[in-house]
């Protein structure tokens, strides 16, 4: 399970981006967290993987505080994140990353699987650099897909719709729901989709640097859709 | 042949206690072993120190090893090497040099190859330099190579130096003819008081010629590399040089690219970049479960690869 308590994080320029922000993730369980631009929603997700850390307030793992944990202990203890833009290496290939992702070398038929679901074809992939001759759409395809193959317990996807067609999203979606079904797996998604929302179990709404509201999908998304909080809120729906 | 000799082989030539092919291995300027095939030819030149290396026409699938190596101080090794390579062959040539001192003394090799390609023939050459031992001497290797394309024919030269070479001047010249290629990637590393400099110089004569320059470079400590290029365009025909450096501590990279374009036809472009390993890639890889540590040593490796 995963604990935030009275998280406070202000941006360098001394802006108050979050303000007493507290939620629980509880194991195997999709929780899906959506708000307006700007309203801190990326900074958690660094918060959780330990590239940002916070001004006051605790994140509990399993119980155990994390709040003090580096990016790599935080990977340790089996989190793992998908960055909102991918970052690029001239050098590394495609093979190379899901190999640093997954700890291991993986087959051309298990990267082809990995690959499939994201959308891509392995064979025109895998040897290939992870810089920038690739697309926004396709690096951040297989940014999803090395995050698919680490073995962790919490994942965390910071917009993973950004930048991907509508083909290969219906394909995401999928993955989201399958992983969601076999409950290995605790998934935070940063997302302004409503596709992503509908196959979450709960939701947490950030606006302004505070939880607005938070529950069971069923109880907050038709409180996005339908009462005009959407226009405010979540302007991209 | 010497221990030292062996070991230096086995980095700079991936030799196993043998070839494949024919060879030729210098150590301290002299002959320690060759081999020649009914389609290579070695030969001993006789106004200067250095060898022939003859390949037939049409010779196709054959590698010839030509390692240089220099195991004490006090050394200064200077040989020229002549490669006539016949038409329609499709050959590789490795040609490491490693240079060891446990002494002050200077430990040098500096060869001058040239290579004449023949009609529609095919090298790919592998140059690896390293140095070693734990004298204070320095570690010098000063190649020269020129190389002369004819029509249709394509050189690849791949060079790697990530280890130990405290002095290293490349010079590298190349005249190509028509629908003839030169591609050239260059790996380097330098560390501490290091001094590397690279000088390209490529004459696209024929149309339809081309050449591809990639640097990727690596300076760290206070070590010093300095990159010149310089394409010249006098046909209809294509051009372009990349250097690409990372940068860390107190070292310093220059790299001043120079095009020259004397027909309308020709397309030349350059690239240069400089800067040190993205806090981002080394964040990317931190989430990973990688050390920061390990984390630069995977850009760094990757980056040379």
């Amino acid at each position: 399970m995963l604990e935030l308590k009275d998280i406070t994080w202000c941006a360098p320029s001394g802006e108050q981006i979050l303000n007493g922000v507290s939620f629980t993730v509880p194991d195997n369980r999709l929780v899906a967290v959506t708000g307006p631009n700007g309203g801190g929603k990326t900074t958690i997700a660094k918060l959780i993987a330990g590239i940002e850390k916070p001004n006051s307030g605790k994140i509990y793992l399993d119980g155990e505080d994390i709040t003090d944990l580096n990016v790599t202990e935080r990977a340790g203890k089996g989190i793992s994140y998908a960055f909102q833009q991918p970052v690029r290496f001239k050098g590394l290939t495609v093979r190379d990353l899901i190999r640093l992702s997954s700890g291991e070398e993986r087959s051309d038929e298990m990267l082809c699987e990995v690959l499939g679901k994201v959308g891509l074809c392995a064979r025109e992939y895998i040897d290939r650099e992870v810089s920038s001759s690739l697309s926004g759409g396709e690096i951040k395809r297989i940014e999803i897909a090395s995050v698919l193959e680490r073995p962790s317990k919490l994942a965390v996807f910071d917009e993973p719709e950004a930048g991907i067609d509508l083909w290969s999203f219906t394909s995401l979606i999928s993955v989201f729901e399958e992983l969601r079904q076999k409950k290995d797996k605790t998934l935070v998604i940063i997302s302004h989709q409503e596709r992503i929302l509908s196959v979450a179990d709960e939701i947490v709404v950030i606006s302004g640097g505070e939880v607005k509201h938070s529950g069971e999908k069923d109880e907050i998304l038709p409180l996005l859709l339908n009462d005009g909080v959407r226009s405010k809120v979540c302007p991209k729906m | 042949m010497e221990l030292i000799t062996e070991k230096l082989l086995n980095v700079v030539s991936d030799w196993t206690g043998t070839f494949a092919g024919a060879y030729n291995i210098r150590e301290n300027g002299q002959c320690a072993g060759r081999a020649v095939t009914e389609n290579i030819d070695i030969s001993t030149k006789t106004d200067k120190p250095g060898i022939d290396i003859k390949i037939k026409p049409n010779t196709k699938k054959e590698t010839v090893s030509i390692p240089a190596c220099v195991t004490k101080g006090d050394i200064d090794d200077l040989v020229y090497n002549d490669f006539y390579v016949g038409e329609n062959s499709d050959i590789v040539i490795v040609a490491g040099c490693g240079v060891h001192t446990d002494t002050h003394e200077t430990a040098r090799h500096n060869g001058i190859h040239r290579f004449f390609l023949s009609k529609n023939s095919h090298v790919v050459y592998k140059e690896k330099h390293i140095g070693t031992g734990d004298g204070d001497g320095t570690r010098s290797i000063d190649p020269v190579t020129e190389a002369f394309l004819e029509e249709g024919a394509v050189l690849e030269i791949e060079s790697v130096q990530i280890k130990g070479v405290d002095s290293t001047n490349r010079k590298t010249k190349a005249v190509v003819g028509k629908d003839a290629k030169l591609i050239i990637r260059e790996s380097l590393m330098t560390d501490g008081n290091q001094v590397a400099n690279t000088e390209f110089e490529v004459e696209l004569n024929g149309e339809n010629s081309g050449t591809n320059l990639v640097s990727r470079s690596v300076a760290k400590g206070s070590s010093k590399q300095n990159y010149r290029s310089r394409i010249i365009g006098n046909a209809a025909c294509t051009g372009h040089s990349e250097c690409d450096a990372i940068i860390a501590d107190k070292a310093t990279v220059n790299a001043a690219p120079e095009l020259t374009a004397a027909n309308p036809d020709a397309q030349l472009i350059h690239e240069a970049a400089i800067g040190k390993i993205a806090g981002e890639q080394i964040l990317k890889l931190m989430t990973l479960g990688l050390t920061e540590q390990e984390a630069e040593n995977i850009i760094i490796e990757g980056f040379l690869k």
